[in-house]
């Protein structure tokens, strides 16, 4: 049976003691699907996609993989089932050197269990040629990750992304801090992830970024999910205008 | 995975190269520390020649110098690991004292030096998995745990054994002590291979396992290393367990070098043993450092406490000296970060 969804959220509710980011929230992403996530700052975006990577575990509620239920979904166990995240802090260590910052946490190692220090680099080199436009023979492989600009850091977040066969890709606010030149380039790749037949969730503040390369978007207000529409079937105009209402009364109509 | 990074030359102008020099500037930054060390080592040698030429030019110098510079240098690789990893220890020379109380325990009845090192090695283990508990399970900041862990196994050596010290003397002879503190090809001390072979596989985990990537990468950001999976307190408790482990193996050393347990072994390494570590180079603030440059700046500490008796001063200045190394190389490791940035 072919599974209708990559990842469906049902029911999940998220608490921090007090504090209930999420409550009773569905959320689906389908296959070769670009689901925006929009809402305001505390509506609860950065737990909700925390939860798809594993990072937190949902207080209430199940999540399917690929129409597999996942009771406890870790971060190596989210990398392994091919989804890969990139955070809006971009999860790197700055004092590493580009190929530790590469493999972070999948380190690759021979068969003997040690690391494939060797392999790594070389895969690095590969990559900064073929896919991060790294052409300055000052950049090396060696080369630690503080040195970088902030356009070149989110490159290396997303090439990490895509070097593990990832078909879910996570985008945790990309844009924030790249200028316009790097914020198109930025979109392009969201393009290239559904042209090439993958799924991504692409979360961002700006609604003119996310309506241009989303196929849906879902509207988060205060932890729960205030609308959903196929952005085929509204305007920019009209979704705009019901953010604001939802901004202001919290609800779509 | 060939296909998918193709798309992503959509992104490729994302980067601007950064300007910098060629890379030889690049090597020697890198390893400006470890290069420096080994002038610094070399300068020293040289000034203790010039200042003490009948000690410095004689072997007996280099002998006892490889005699005692293990002890700690034992220690502060491990603690390299542990401080790169963004904690600290300061609990070791207790439990260098609580692995010989476990030691005594089990060599007093049964006269097996074997038996009794196993003893040790596991109390030592032990001390680590507390150490690790109090920092991990509880959430207590290291330097304050290990405080309390320092005083606690001291205070726990004491009572075992009322205050009171052990003989030895039976341990002379047998294969294990040969092969822990014996001499080797003349008059070398076994301690002094101890020493490089723990080097060598502190290098190894440190370089060549996914443990030693993680003990870089929590020390670095451990945020980052959360969201991408590192198991953060997984990693934490190991260096722990490994710093115990090699601190009662050191005191295990020192011990029976000298034929006797003292109730107060290991207070005078705790400051080598840091000055040995922030010498070489780690950064207090963990992230970065280097076996290599640990493993050098234990013997330069070695060769100054030797090179001070040597040229005619007290003990005194040796703390004084130590404390100065510390003061000083970790501030210039702070004022070089800080001019990278």
């Amino acid at each position: 049976m072919e599974p209708s969804y990559r990842i469906e959220l049902r029911n999940v509710s998220k608490n921090f003691g007090e504090v209930q980011s999420l409550r009773d929230v569905d959320f689906k992403l389908g296959q070769n699907e670009v689901v925006g996530l929009l809402g305001d700052n505390g509506a609860g975006k950065s737990t909700l996609i925390k939860i798809l990577t594993g990072y937190h575990q949902p207080s209430s509620g199940e999540l399917y993989i690929d129409g597999n239920r996942i009771s406890s979904l870790t971060v190596p166990k989210a990398r392994e089932l091919g989804i890969e995240t990139v955070y809006q802090e971009r999860a790197l260590a700055e004092l590493q050197t580009l190929w530790r910052n590469i493999f972070l946490g999948r380190e690759l190692r021979t068969p003997l269990r040690l690391l494939d220090v060797k392999k790594m680099k070389e895969e690095t080199s590969r990559l900064m040629t073929e896919s991060m436009g790294f052409t300055s023979s000052a950049v090396s492989p060696e080369s630690a990750i503080e040195t970088f600009s902030g356009g070149e850091k989110q490159g290396v977040a997303i090439v990490r992304a895509l070097y593990f066969d990832a078909e879910i890709i996570i985008l945790d606010e990309p844009t924030m801090g790249l200028s316009l030149k790097e914020t198109r380039k930025l979109l392009d790749f969201v393009r290239h992830i559904k042209d090439a037949g993958k799924s991504a969730v692409f979360i961002d503040h700006n609604i003119f970024h996310v309506y241009s390369v989303a196929d849906r978007v879902v509207v988060l207000d205060r932890g729960r999910v205030a609308g959903e529409f196929d952005c085929d079937d509204i305007s920019l105009d009209d979704l705009m205008e019901k953010m604001y209402r939802v901004a202001e009364t919290g609800s779509l109509e | 995975m060939g296909s998918e990074t193709e798309e992503l030359s959509a992104t490729d102008t994302v980067a601007e190269p950064p300007k910098k020099g060629f890379s030889w500037k690049n090597f020697m930054r890198r390893n400006a520390t470890q290069l420096g060390m080994i002038l610094v080592f070399f300068g020293l040698w040289l000034f203790f020649i010039l200042a003490a030429p009948q000690t410095f030019l004689s072997p007996q110098i280099y002998y006892a110098f490889m005699a005692t510079t293990p002890f700690f240098a034992i220690m502060a690789m491990p603690l390299t690991m542990v401080i790169i990893a963004g904690e600290m220890d300061l609990s070791f020379p207790s439990i260098m004292a609580i692995g010989m109380v476990a030691f005594i325990f089990v060599f007093e009845p049964t006269g097996n030096v074997g038996l009794a090192l196993l003893a040790a090695l596991t109390a030592g283990v032990a001390s680590g998995v507390l150490n690790g508990g109090l920092v991990v399970a509880i959430g207590i900041p290291s330097l304050v745990a290990t405080i309390g862990t320092q005083f606690f196994l001291r205070g726990l050596s004491l009572v075992l054994l009322q205050g009171k010290g052990a003989t030895l003397i039976e341990a002379r002879e047998t294969f294990v002590y040969e092969m822990l503190v014996g001499r080797t090809l003349g008059s070398i001390p076994n301690q002094f291979w101890w020493s490089i072979a723990i080097a060598i596989v502190c290098w190894i985990i440190l370089n060549r396992t996914r443990l030693g990537a993680h003990i870089y990468l929590i020390g670095d950001n451990e945020k980052s290393a959360r969201l991408m999976g590192v198991n953060v307190n997984r990693t934490r408790l190991i260096v722990f367990i490994i710093m115990g482990l090699a601190a009662a193996f050191a005191g295990v050393l020192a011990s029976l070098q000298v034929s006797f347990f003292w109730p107060s072994l290991g207070e005078g390494y705790l400051l080598s043993t840091l000055a040995s570590v922030f010498l070489g180079g780690t950064s207090v603030f963990g992230g970065t450092g280097t076996i290599l440059g640990t493993f050098l700046g234990s013997y330069i500490i070695g060769a100054i406490n030797a090179g001070i008796v040597a040229i005619g001063l007290t003990g005194f200045w040796t703390e004084l000296i130590y404390g100065l190394i510390i003061i000083v190389s970790v501030s210039m490791h702070v004022i070089m970060q800080r001019r990278i940035k």
